[in-house]
């Protein structure tokens, strides 16, 4: 099955810029559905940026994410050809992870 | 706060309700003609949503025994029915002041 | 030369009601010319706005303001719609049933081909938009009709559209009475205020693009269909025509009609018409 992790990374000198597009529900919980039944919420909890064995952004989310949330962000001290690796977890136990190489 | 007579009869008369409280024959009556006013507001395609919604208050207030509403409700429902009967009909004229020529 | 001329009234009044009835200038105005409607429609816009470049009015409200521009670019870079457009195209691939798929319904294997739609059916006598083509599709082909509002048919058009971009919007309208008919008639609905607020899709899209409505920056009409389906992230998720025809009726508090009903057909038929030779941007990504 397809990832549910888009990833670009590219490096120009000493920063690398990383974007993520995530494709998840991202459900509140205060949502009903056609039925008239809350939804229950089901949420990213933490999302993971690691390079080199390193984490270079952690994010701690809750329910004020919206649906297939996109991350954009840069760091420093990588460069071409490494690799970074990418994963979340959810509040429903579900996860999934991808490593790209930095472009 | 001292309120002058006239003042006084003024907010009296529209604060107070209606003479005689409104029967459940008054209601019908209302919503018949809400109801039709509608039906033919749909029949040339140019219902409102507050029509609809308003003509289901009345609805909602009369099976809740409250005539009173429910005839406000049944007058207001008809009147947005006429007020879209007439804007379906003037704009079938008044739509070429907007084109772009 | 000084000559009296005597010319009966009678005779008069006749020769100038035949030159009335025969001058194509004095029909003029109540003759259906979509050729010239689609010259006064762009230019009014060209006009109004004369720093966007033409094919930019495809995109909405992003042409309109510059910061909006600069984030739509970067939203480009990784586009909200890449997951619908995904979808769409496997579901485009994956076939029926019966063994048969969607590219056997569509010329071309229905690749490219999204900026011919809204097309006249002469045979049928109606305008046919792609939404009805690939349901009638799927129908004939045994299987259920998708809902026109919601995700498959906006994946699957999302898809079309994508092997259609940057080609010109193409819409022709036939020698037949029957196709300026459908055309004129979209043109007016397009004109025509509804609802209790009493807006036209002019009121906004023709006297205020650029302006705001609520915190809503307002797309121009000249290409407004051009880059649907589009990523609405006030939908957060892939609508399509038919889901923005009838959530526009419903916002002006009209009610709204069924989704594909005639006059939406047609007024996608007059859209996409006035927009010939714009590019098609789609699918697209919106506030």
């Amino acid at each position: 099955m397809a990832s549910s992790i888009r990833v670009r990374a590219t490096s120009t000198g000493d920063i690398t810029e990383v974007q993520t597009l995530i494709q998840h529900p991202m459900d509140t919980g205060l949502v009903k559905d056609s039925k008239g039944e809350l939804i229950p919420a089901h949420f990213i909890q933490q999302l993971k940026f690691e390079c080199d064995g390193k984490d270079v952004f952690v994010a701690d989310w809750g329910t004020a994410v919206s649906k297939d949330p996109y991350v954009k962000f840069s760091f420093k001290g990588a460069k071409k050809g490494d690799e970074l690796k990418i994963s979340w977890t959810d509040n429903k136990g579900g996860s999934d992870t991808i490593t790209a190489k930095i472009a | 706060m001292k309120l002058s007579l006239g003042l006084a009869m003024l907010l009296a008369l529209s604060l107070a309700p209606s003479a005689r409280a409104a029967s459940e024959a008054d209601y019908k009556a209302a919503y018949a003609a809400a109801e039709a006013a509608s039906k033919e507001a749909a029949g040339m395609r140019n219902q409102w949503t507050v029509t609809v919604s308003a003509l289901a208050a009345a609805k909602r207030a009369a099976d809740g025994g409250d005539f009173g509403r429910a005839v406000a409700a049944a007058r207001e429902a008809e009147a947005l029915a006429k007020a879209s009967i007439f804007q379906a009909v003037s704009e079938k004229e008044a739509w070429k002041a907007m084109e772009i020529r | 030369m000084n000559a009296r001329i005597h010319i009966p009234l009678a005779s008069l009044v006749a020769a100038l009601v035949a030159l009335a009835l025969t001058s194509p200038d004095v029909v003029a105005a109540d003759k259906v010319d979509p050729v010239a409607d689609a010259r006064a429609f762009q230019n009014f816009f060209f006009q109004k706005f004369p720093n966007v470049k033409h094919e930019d009015f495809v995109n909405g409200p992003y042409s309109m303001n510059e910061d909006m521009k600069r984030q739509w670019q970067e939203k480009e870079e990784f586009p909200p719609y890449e997951f619908a457009l995904e979808a769409g195209k496997e579901m485009f691939s994956t076939p029926f049933k019966n063994g048969k798929t969607y590219a056997d319904c569509f010329p071309n294997g229905g690749i490219g081909i999204r900026q011919n739609y809204p097309y006249f059916d002469s045979g049928e006598g109606k305008v046919i938009t792609l939404e009805l083509a690939l349901n009638r599709c799927r129908e004939a082909n045994g299987e259920a009709p998708y809902s026109y509002i919601k995700d498959e048919m906006a994946s699957l058009t999302a898809y079309m559209a994508y092997t259609s971009r940057g080609k010109l919007m193409d819409i022709k309208i036939p020698d037949d009475p029957r196709a300026l008919a459908a055309y004129e008639n979209g043109k007016r609905y397009f004109y025509t205020r509804r609802g209790q607020m009493n807006f036209s899709c002019a009121s906004c899209h023709v006297q205020s693009p650029g302006e705001r409505i609520r915190a809503e920056t307002l797309a121009p009409a000249l290409g407004i269909l051009n880059a649907m389906p589009i990523y609405r992230s006030e939908w957060s998720g892939m609508g399509t025509t038919s889901r923005r025809f009838v959530t526009c009726n419903s916002q002006t508090r009209a009610v709204p009609l069924e989704p594909q009903a005639d006059e939406y057909r047609d007024v996608e038929y007059f859209l996409s018409y006035v927009a010939n030779g714009l590019p098609i941007s789609g699918p697209g990504a919106r506030p």
